[in-house]
Parts: C-alpha cells; structure tokens; sequence
C-alpha cells in the first residue's frame, strides 16, 4: 500500500495544482517595458500630427498632434496593465484572452507610428486604405488555404493561384472590357490551378508540397513567358486593364478614417469583407462545413459515414481555388491596372503563413493577413517618412510584432489533424 | 432483421484473410463472432459494412442479396457498426459526431443543431446513457465514447449492429453495463453480431457463438459449451492459460519508484505521484484501463519523456532525467506496447533489428564499423532459442507473424545483461503458442533474480504472471494488491473504486 487511497480525489487536485503557463504574460510584459524604454527613454518631443481627412472631406476633421514620448509613456502604460492583467489569468491557470494581446501590440504600433513620424504629419487614413489594398489578396489566398487545409489537402500552390488570377483578370478584362468576365475568368484559373493540385495530390498521392511547388514554378514561367512575348510589346491590346470603380457608399464614406477604408473600396475589397464571415458561417454553420472538418480531422471516420472523402476533397479544394483566384484579380484589376512578372511577389506564401498565424479560423486567418498588410504599408509610409534611422531597420518591426505574435499563439494552436495526409483505402 | 453471409472470401494480395465464411444471425439475437486476433474477424465485418468489396460470396438481409460499394449503402440498408478504434471525431460535440453524414438541416443546407441534440436526448434517453450532446468527445471517457458510437449508429435505425472488439477498452463495469445495453438492443429486435476474443463475455452475453480460426469457420456452438471447449477451437489445441511459477524468491528492493509525477500539455496530470518498488525475483504486474497512464509510465522509466519530478532508481542509481542510452546501458530491458511503431524497424531485417539497441558498440560494432559476423551470430541464436519462425536473418522483420514480431523484441531485449525488465503489453496481438513461450521467458527472468515491471492491460496476463499487482487509474497508483486479489476487486480499483 504506498498510494493514498484517494486516488480519483487527488487527480482531480491534480488538474488544480497543474503548473501555470507564464509564456503569454511574460512575452506582453517584454514587450510593454521593451516600448516604454524605446519611446519614452528614447522618445522624441517633435509633436507627431494625426490627420484624419482631406480638406476637401464633406466632415472635417482637425489633425490631432501629439507628443510622441506622452503618447508612448501612456500606451506603454496600458500596455503594463494589460501584461498584469494577463498575469491574473495565468495565475488562475485560465488562458489569456486574445484581446488582451491585441491591445499591447497596437497599443505597440501605434507608438512606433508616432516615434517614426515625429515633427511630420501622419495620414492616419491613407494608411490603413493602402493596409487593406496591400492585404486584400493575403487575405483571399489565405481563406482558400484555411478551407484546404481544414478539408485535408495543404494548399502550398496558393501563390500559383493569384498569379494565374492576376495574368487571366488582366489579360480578360483588356480584351473584352467587361470586369465582370475577368473576375469570373480569373476565379476559374485559380479553381482549375487548385484542381491540378487536388488531382495530383489526392488521385497519385504525391506529396502536397512537391506538386504546390511545381505548380508555382509551373505558374511563374507560363505568365512570364506570355508577358515577355505577347503582353510586353502590345499591352494597349492585352495588357492595359484599368483598375475597378471605385464604389462610394452614399453616406458612409463620408465618415472620417472609416468611412474611405471601408466604404470607398473596389469590389474585390468589397467582396472580401463578405467572404471572410460567409466562408466562416460554411464551416462552421452549415451541413458542408461539418463535413468538410470532419473530412480533415479524420477521414476514415468520415468515410464510415458515407462520406466520400477524396471526392469531397478534390471538390472542397477545388472551389476554395476560386476565392484565391479572386485574390489574383484584386491584384491586377483591383489595384495595379495592369499584369506585371511575378507580381504576386510571395503574397501566397505570406498567405500560408496567416493561415497557420490565425489558428485555421476564417476570422483570425484575415487578422493575420490584414497585420502582414499594415507590415507593408508601413514599410512605404516610413521610407517616405524620412526618419533619421535606415527606414529598412524600421521596417523590420512589424515583422518582428509578428513573430512575437507567432510566439503567442505557437504551441496552443491545433492544426486539422489529417492536413496535409492523403487517405488511401484498401 | 436477419443477416446471412453466404461464402465470403477476402484476399489482400496472397494472404487469405476470409475464406469461404458462412454465417446467419437471426433477428433479435446476440451472435458472437470467437477468434483470436488476426483469424480474420475485423475483415469480415469491413466486407459486410461496405469498407471493403469481398472477392467471392455474398451478403442477405432478410434473405434478399445486398451489395454494398461503401459505408453509406450498408447504412442505408440498417447496419451499424461501432469499430474497434472508434470513428468519433475527438474535436467535434457528441451532437455533430451522431449527426455526421446524415445531417438535420433548414434551408440552405444549415445546421438543425437543436434537432441533432434532441436526437442524441431521446436515443440516450432510450437506453439510459445519459449523454451530454454539447460535450467535446476528446473529453469524454472511453466508455462515454463508445455510447456515442452506439448513439451514432442506432440514430440511422440500425437494425443490425456489429460490435468490434467493443470491451477492450473498457473497465469490467463498464463492460457489464455494455452487455447490459447489448441484452436491451436485442430485446428491441436490434440483431447483435459481437466480436471478440474473450470467452468469458462470449459465454455472459451470446445466444450463438461461431468461432474462426485462420480466416474459416471452425464451428458453432451453444453459450453452454465450457471455456476450455471454446478455447481448444479458438486456437486448434489444448492450451494452459495458466504460467507455471514457483514461489518467488524475493531480493532486494531492486527498483524504486518515489513521487514519480509528470504533467502533460496544459498542464494535465499525466502521472500522480507515482511511488512503489520492486525486488529482484519479483514480477509487478501494472493493471488497469487502457489511457490511465500505463504508457506514459513506461516513457518515463526509459527515459523517452522529460518534464518528470521524483525519482527512479535502479540499484541505487538516478535513472530519472537521464538519455534513454544512458537507461538501457544501465540495464533496463525494454518491451514497447506497440512493437511495430516503437519496437521495430519493419523494413530490416531480423538481424539488423536485433542490433538496433546497441548498434553504437559490443558486441556488434567496432569504432570503425559494424561486426556483421557477431551480429549474425546473435541473431541466429535469438532464431534457434526463441522458436521464430522466419525464411531467414535476412528477411525484413515486417514479413514475420505478430507473435514472431513479438519474440524478436524480446529476444533483442533478454540477449542484454538485464537488471530490470520492463515489458508493456508483452503478449498485445500475438497467438496463443506465443503468450505460452512469451510468458516462460519473462518467468525465467523473473527466478534469475531480476526485477521485472510487466504493465498489461489484459487482466488474464496480468493475473497469470504477477507476484503482486499495481492498479493505476487516472495517472494515479490506487492500490497495490497480492496476485490472488480476485477478479471483481480489481476490476472495482481499475473502475476508481477505493473502498
């Protein structure tokens, strides 16, 4: 007899007494001394002006200046309270609640915004509307690979799909003048991309990431071989598109900040405000949805109820390419006006990326994607901005909030548990 | 309904996996389904749900010939069945598993989820399962688990309903409570075909008993016929289900385990302080319920998980915290549950799977190489002493039986000077002529003086080699027992039950 014979008591103190996890409050803590020390102790005084609108605006509104060393001693502050906030859920062994790592990394942005703008002024506005533009096809792409990987095939041809989107969008919407035909044409390039991959993958069970690869080369050296020979020397025939209208909400576009970010977008902009809560409500509301995690959680299973598995697969993968080829037109027709070689330039693999970051959830996916935006957004404002240090170096910060946030979420995050694996039946 | 199977043959390339299989079960009846594993049971049940297409004979449902190309059919025709590693989606509510395939849905293909949790109410209620629709499955016990494959498979009307393997994850109780259910279902017309290979359930619950051996029907018989009857046409002989040992002569607190705890992924509690030890010349049998800690106890004594506090010493020495090398080298032989994913390399040979636990050193490798000619020798005694049958050394060990697979394990284990001997499911998936020499060995061991730490979830074995018995429930040691503890009392303290 050397156990205490209370043994079913006991575990369940066992779960009380688990060790707590201090990962999530000492990183925010890091972070929160780590922005009170670079822009209060280096701070600087040149007051930093916010400007929320154009003079022109129906509302106006005066620029907000602000001290960028007051501005950073008070978000580094509530940046501390939220680290010691966090600290309380970790010590009732609750996990911390996402938000709270929010507010400490904008609460982080927001001060770097205003140490690198110091003296000048900062178009609040034309910030985030060049975040949304830069993140739209980030943001497509990555709700193509959050439906792929939850149905089971991992999508690394993601890049493949935008870049055969934007060369088809381009190249239709020139020929025939309709912007509808090129959405439409540059969807199904992507849906008939996702399918080779789906086929080669599900049918021959080669290895997801090999045939995603091929396809990207595959991709890449069919767009540059048609741009060089065909779209370089006559693009006023084939290569000279135009961008979609802009499309004004009466009345809400009008309001400051908001109102151009969100209300006087393109319709690929538009369309991807629908699609991240409509792929959201497929998953997770709907008989297909069920399905479809089912079929990435554990396909036997899924097979044992009648489902067909590589047929829904190939099908489930082969829609989500539509989305990624939508991706591929906002890039064009939704913002360049015109195919440029290799213009997707990792945009698919960032968008891999947000799917991972954003834990395979719709909503969190498009976080993540629209955060790898504002990185590139802010990179071009700063460079612009003429701050004393390499605007490089500064550009690096963003990424580096991001794999902090990487490091946040890392570890707690559970990825569908047959991605990635081909089911074989005997 | 009335099942028959008429003449079912299935072949996987040139093994013979059902030949020529005969069987009926009438309407409301229990029919087990006897056979050791591997005779060919799981594959006849995945011919007659659809998993697999069979190469001759053919299925009736009420005398009217069916064929089904895949689950979906044989559902629709009113089979159910709840597989041995059960098809529940652990992330998923016990509603969205039962409702999984043939969804309740509103327009647009939404989720009816009120009516998917009313289903899995009323056929609970039905039964008296008491199911949580809202709970995850990963939270729930095995049991709780298999109620819901059972909700599952009666929520399509299944009017035949095939049990594989159902009580092998279960606790005695919990297996009482199944038949219970079973005896209910049956009641209600539910035509019950029973898979197993334990006698005692078969003779508790069934109303016929077919049993087969190498993938053929070698007979039927009454619920009457006595075990040893049945186990003579389970395996084709006359077999001892009982080890021959002498009384043990007990040495010295050989192995000591103290306050052994190890914490899990947020922060679970896979182990709970964990304190017992055991003497040379002594076998400590650790029993208990699949999943209460038996494997991750055994990865922290060889050194596979870290993140543990105590102490593990053998012969005085701190094992706990050290390479699984440094373990192994300090004497312990290891015998992985799993032998196919932990204890062997399939695609080499039996001599190179001989080696792999010493294949930095003696006696098989030299500084510059590895010494073909010792290992060779080595292998070649492990073939003549342990009775394994194989073409030769050089065949893949992949290719060998279970219980061949089994053997070379731990003739690669005893081959080493061992001073502890930990074996997990020794005899897991092996035929009954290799438990019998299996069990030899391990005594033979046990009357050299070593200590041995067997961790079995097959209470037979457990009785049949203990000196004394560990009962581990929910990561805890809940009691520690005299082998002759009986049957009922274990199977209390396996279920939590202290008192």
């Amino acid at each position: 007899m050397t156990a205490p014979a209370t043994a079913p008591s006991s575990s369940l103190g066992g779960q009380l007494a688990a060790p707590r996890s201090w990962r999530v409050p000492i990183v925010l803590a890091v972070v929160a001394v780590l922005s009170l020390i670079w822009f209060v102790v280096f701070g600087k005084d040149d007051p930093t002006r916010f400007t929320w609108s154009d003079p022109g605006d129906v509302l106006y509104l005066d620029p907000t200046p602000a001290n960028p060393r007051v501005l950073g001693i008070v978000l580094g502050v509530l940046s501390l309270a939220a680290a010691a906030a966090s600290f309380r859920w970790a010590w009732r062994r609750r996990p911390v609640p996402v938000w709270l790592s929010l507010i400490v990394g904008i609460a982080f942005l927001v001060s770097l915004v205003a140490w690198v703008g110091a003296g000048g002024q900062i178009t609040v506005e034309s910030l985030l509307t060049s975040t949304v533009s830069l993140s739209t096809a980030i943001v497509l792409g990555a709700l193509a690979g959050v439906i792929g990987e939850r149905v089971g095939v991992v999508n690394i041809a993601i890049e493949a799909q935008l870049l055969g989107g934007a060369f088809t969008a381009a190249v239709v919407a020139t020929t025939t003048h309709s912007y509808e035909l090129a959405l439409v044409a540059a969807m199904i390039t992507g849906a008939a991309i996702s399918a080779v991959l789906a086929w080669f993958a599900i049918t021959f069970l080669v290895d997801q990431v090999v045939v995603g690869v091929v396809l990207i080369a595959l991709v890449t050296a069919i767009t540059n071989f048609f741009y060089q020979q065909v779209l370089a020397d006559n693009s006023a025939q084939f290569n000279d598109p135009g961008t979609l209208p802009r499309l004004a909400i009466p009345g809400l576009a009008d309001i400051p900040v908001i109102g151009p970010v969100l209300f006087d977008q393109r319709l690929t902009v538009y369309l991807m405000f629908l699609l991240v809560p409509f792929v959201w409500f497929m998953l997770y509301k709907t008989r297909w949805g069920l399905r479809v995690r089912a079929l990435g959680e554990h396909p036997l299973a899924a097979d044992t109820v009648g489902i067909k598995v590589n047929r829904s697969r190939f099908w489930t993968v082969t829609l989500a390419g539509l989305i990624a080829g939508l991706g591929g037109a906002s890039l064009t027709i939704g913002y360049a006006g015109a195919f440029v070689q290799e213009m997707s330039a990792g945009k698919g693999f960032i968008a891999l990326a947000a799917v991972i970051l954003g834990r395979w959830n719709p909503w969190y996916a498009a976080l993540a994607a629209l955060l790898f935006g504002f990185a590139t957004s802010f990179r071009i404002w700063a460079g612009g901005a003429g701050a004393a240090i390499p605007s490089d170096l500064i550009a690096m910060t963003p990424y580096l909030v991001t794999i902090i946030a990487v490091a946040l979420v890392a570890g707690r995050v559970v990825a569908p548990k047959a991605s990635g694996k081909p089911y074989i039946k005997s | 309904m009335k099942l028959e199977l008429r003449g079912i043959t299935k072949r996987f390339g040139s093994l013979v996996a059902n030949d020529g299989i005969d069987l009926v079960v009438e309407s409301g009846q229990i029919h087990a389904l006897l056979g050791e594993n591997g005779a060919g049971k799981s594959t006849l049940m995945n011919v007659l749900f659809g998993l697999y297409q069979p190469d001759e004979g053919e299925i009736l449902l009420d005398d009217v010939p069916r064929r089904f190309r895949g689950p979906g059919e044989a559902m629709a025709a009113g089979i159910g069945m709840v597989h041995q590693h059960f098809m529940l989606i652990p992330v998923f509510t016990v509603a969205e598993n039962v409702m999984l395939g043939h969804e309740p849905t509103r327009a647009g293909g939404v989720l009816d989820l009120p009516a998917a949790r009313r289903l899995v109410r009323e056929i609970s209620e039905r039964f008296g399962f008491d199911l949580d629709p809202d709970a995850r499955v990963e939270d729930l016990p095995v049991g709780v688990q298999q109620r819901v494959e059972i909700v599952k498979a009666l929520s399509r009307d299944a009017r035949v309903l095939v049990l594989d393997e159902p009580t092998a994850v279960l606790t005695p109780q919990e297996t009482d409570e199944l038949m219970e259910t079973m005896r209910r279902l049956a009641g209600s017309g539910t035509s019950i075909v029973f898979i197993t290979h334990k006698l005692r359930e078969v003779k508790a619950v069934a109303d016929t008993i077919t049993v087969i051996r190498l993938g053929r029907v070698v007979g039927e018989a009454p619920p009457t016929a006595s075990t040893a009857e049945l186990a003579t046409m389970m395996v084709g002989r006359d077999v001892e289900l009982t080890v021959h040992k002498d009384p043990p002569r007990l040495g010295a607190e050989a192995f000591v385990v103290d306050g052994l705890t190890l914490f899990g992924a947020g922060g679970v509690r896979l182990l709970d302080d964990l304190s017992f030890s055991v003497r040379g010349g002594e076998v400590l049998a650790v029993a208990g319920v699949q999943g209460n800690g038996q494997t991750e106890l055994a990865e922290v004594i060889v050194g596979l998980r870290s993140k543990a506090s105590g102490s593990i010493r053998l012969d005085g020495e701190e094992l706990l915290g050290r390479s699984v090398r440094h373990v192994l080298a300090a004497g312990v032989g290891f015998v992985p549950e799993d032998r196919k994913a932990d204890g062997l390399v399939a695609e080499f040979s039996l001599a190179e799977n001989i080696m792999l636990d010493r294949s930095y050193g003696p006696p098989f490798a030299h500084w510059y190489g590895i010494d073909f000619r010792a290992r060779d020798a080595v292998a070649e005694r492990a073939v003549e002493d342990f009775d394994i049958r194989t073409q030769g050394i050089g065949a893949p060990v992949g290719r060998l039986s279970g219980g061949n697979q089994q053997k070379v394990v731990i003739a690669r284990e005893l081959e080493r000077d061992l001073k502890l001997l930990l074996a997990s499911q020794p005899t897991r998936g092996v035929d009954v002529g290799s438990i019998e020499f299996i069990h030899e060995r391990i005594v033979e061991v046990r009357d050299s003086g070593v200590p041995v730490l067997i961790i079995s979830t097959e209470l037979d074995e457990v009785m049949a080699l203990a000196d004394r018995i560990a009962v581990m429930y929910r990561g805890a040691i809940i009691d520690i027992v005299p082998a002759d503890t009986p049957r009922e009392r274990l199977g209390q303290l396996m279920a939590g039950v202290v008192a």
